[in-house]
């Protein structure tokens, strides 16, 4: 039984440490750390806390070398992500027009049995929205599958393959945050995920992000303002049934209530779980676990135990 | 409470001693809450403070504290200003203007400097400051021969740290960029907005005009050259994404007016602008009043409001509520938001200088240009 681990950032609280020793693994561990881009190398620390057994599989030196020595690829992987801007460009116009509404319904006051009705009205239009958009960007994968045919490149048929090697020598994955658009992107291209079909997984932040089944980027604190959360990429289908919220408390106004009832009954079946540092979720075959402290955002927008038998 | 000032009055006795005791033990201009205090110890027949503050009398005259050469000029300033002034000290029927002595505070601009006010709840941006974290980017000084305007010109190029040439990235093209660089340290902001994420890293083309007075109001010149020679040579040299979108011409007061003019003139080759204080004056009937250097300024946004068409998608203003131009300003916002634009308006209290426009520089840049703040989760 496979069994997969999410974990809120390594930084300042290192669990990832213990998680692997509650796995009872003794093999290598290999290590993901493409999300941190031109400085993926720079893993001693990580390697420390994995016991100086992981083998980083360099995803994304990987993908430049074969950008490097497959320029026609380089050009359509280019062409891929342009597509992908401009879609992303035009879902954010239709979401702030609908969040608009929403928002203000959200904290519209009136009688229950009048606004309820309209809010799950305006909600049902952004999850609808949202799976559009979701179609949007699977359609372009899928074209640039067909059309490319990726697979049979020489250069990068050659890095997968290496990719898949290691994965198969090794006993786990661990999978860093950093940036989850190049992480995502890395882990697609050089098809990492059926590499470690089966295996133990831990991951923490974006690497936490990206094994849901849809990669939700957030933020309601940057300097140009609080934006919506926006659906970014298609996620691994890997941590089922979640939504991956890393440094929750700090990203988050988890003190507005009528903002984060939107948020969590617009992603609603999944559950927005809260992972900031220290918190831990494990899933085991299709049931989520979470260790005392970690949060998820109900549907009132009131963050409350994600294991309430665990605290 | 006694202002300090009135405090000392009161005292009476009243010595050399007792007022280098009151300097020591002050900084200046003394904040008190809302009022602010000058002072300026010294011969002579009055004293003034100059300030380019609109909507003040631009020649406020100090007192002199009985017994003493102790002047002093209290008023009240809203939370939060800023504003550049000078003494003016007369002295048998001489005038003479001198920064404030006992101001440490400084802005330089291209005719000097001058001495700095900052009220309670003004703050200097921490990234506008110089952080021994962040990564440099690089300036590179190069020149572009035969130009729309008949000879060489020199430009600065900015490039970002852990600048790649497999990477793409947007462009800015900014008008006085030495100005931006020496007064409202533009070099030091990108890396620390770069640095912080909060500003995805990007390829600055920094302008250098020779008459800005002559070449900024709407010169066809000057928009044949930003645009059939500065952006092309961009193009071809540097990788920067070739949209409109991601392309950003900037410009302050007459360089605001340039960027929108050129903008006009090239229709969808600048998907935004950034226009600080711009020029925007104009008439609805009459002449304009506000003198020569403004007939070609007038003449071009009369035309604009008259016939804007699309310049751009999304523009980013700002302006200082204590400039002439604020009602301009503030009257281009809901034009342009009419005319089916993307707006983003910020205000400051602030004068027309380059610190006001430095210290907008995250607002703007941020909402144009986001960095990668939201999609990094360490």
């Amino acid at each position: 039984m496979r069994r997969v681990v999410v974990l809120g950032p390594q930084r300042h609280v290192v669990t990832v440490t213990e998680e692997l020793k509650l796995l009872g693994l003794s093999g290598r561990i290999a290590t993901i750390t493409a999300g941190w881009q031109e400085r993926e190398a720079e893993d001693d620390e990580l390697s420390a806390a994995l016991g100086n057994r992981s083998v980083n599989l360099r995803l994304h030196a990987r993908t430049d070398d074969v950008f490097a020595q497959d320029q026609q690829l380089f050009s359509a992987h280019r062409r891929r992500q342009d597509n992908l801007r401009q879609l992303q460009d035009i879902y954010r116009l239709r979401l702030d027009h609908l969040m608009a509404s929403a928002t203000m319904l959200m904290s519209r006051a009136g009688p229950p049995e009048l606004i309820e009705p309209e809010r799950e009205d305006t909600i049902e239009q952004l999850r609808a929205l949202d799976a559009h958009h979701l179609r949007r960007i699977r359609d372009v994968h899928e074209a640039f599958e067909q059309e490319e045919l990726p697979g049979e490149r020489r250069a990068l048929a050659q890095h997968r393959a290496e990719v898949h090697g290691i994965l198969e020598e090794c006993d786990a994955v661990a999978i860093a945050g950093g940036h989850v658009s190049t992480l995502i992107g890395r882990m697609r291209l050089l098809d990492v995920a059926a590499g470690m079909v089966a295996k133990p997984i831990l991951a923490w932040s974006a690497g936490a992000m990206v094994l849901t089944d849809r990669v939700i980027a957030f933020h309601d604190r940057p300097p140009e303002g609080a934006g919506n959360a926006e659906i970014l990429d298609v996620g691994l289908g890997i941590a089922r049934g979640i939504v991956a919220l890393p440094h929750a408390t700090t990203r988050l106004k988890l003190d507005d209530h009528a903002r984060m009832a939107l948020f969590s009954r617009r992603f609603f079946p999944a559950d927005c779980i809260c992972l900031d540092a220290g918190n831990r979720g494990h899933l085991d075959d299709r049931t989520w676990t979470f260790t005392a402290g970690t949060l998820r955002i109900d549907r009132d927008g009131a963050t409350v135990a994600a294991s309430p038998e665990a605290e | 409470m006694i202002p300090a000032i009135q405090q000392l009055e009161r005292r009476g006795g009243l010595d050399s001693r007792v007022v280098e005791m009151f300097i020591r033990s002050h900084t200046f201009p003394l904040i008190e809450g809302a009022r602010v205090t000058f002072v300026w110890r010294g011969q002579a027949d009055a004293v003034h403070l100059r300030h380019w503050v609109f909507g003040l009398a631009s020649a406020q005259p100090f007192h002199r504290l009985a017994h003493t050469d102790l002047w002093h000029l209290t008023i009240d300033l809203p939370r939060g200003s800023r504003f550049e002034y000078k003494f003016d000290v007369v002295r048998n029927g001489h005038s003479q203007w001198i920064r404030d002595p006992l101001n440490p505070n400084i802005a330089h601009d291209p005719f000097g400097a001058n001495s700095v006010c900052q009220a309670e709840g003004y703050e200097v941006p921490n990234w506008c400051l110089p952080d021994a974290d962040a990564r440099q980017g690089t300036l590179h000084e190069l020149m572009l021969n035969n130009t729309a305007f008949g000879g060489p010109r020199p430009l600065t190029v900015y490039l970002p740290a852990r600048y790649r040439e497999t990477r793409r990235y947007p462009l800015l093209i900014v008008h006085d960029g030495g100005d931006y660089l020496r007064y409202a340290r533009l070099k030091t902001v990108l890396d620390n907005l770069i640095h912080r994420l909060e500003v995805a890293p990007m390829i600055v083309a920094l302008t250098h005009p020779k008459n800005r007075m002559d070449e900024y109001p709407n010169d066809p010149h000057h928009a044949q050259y930003i645009v059939e020679q500065v952006l092309p040579f961009m193009e071809r040299n540097y990788p920067v994404f070739g949209t409109p979108s991601q392309r950003c011409l900037m410009g302050a007061s007459f360089g605001g007016v340039a960027s929108l003019s050129t903008a006009w003139r090239y229709p969808g080759v600048f998907g935004k602008l950034l226009l600080q204080s711009g020029s925007f004056a104009f008439t609805d009937i009459g002449e304009n009043k506000r003198g020569p250097a403004f007939d070609r300024v007038v003449e071009f946004v009369n035309a604009f409001r008259e016939n804007p068409g699309r310049p751009a998608e999304k523009v980013y203003i700002s302006c200082g509520t204590y400039e002439s131009l604020i009602y301009e300003n503030r009257s281009m916002v809901p034009f342009l938001q009419s005319h089916g634009l993307e707006v983003r308006y910020d205000e400051a209290r602030d004068g027309h200088n380059w610190e006001n426009w430095r210290d907008r520089q995250q607002s703007a840049l941020s909402w144009l240009f986001p960095g990668p703040l939201w999609f990094v989760y360490e």
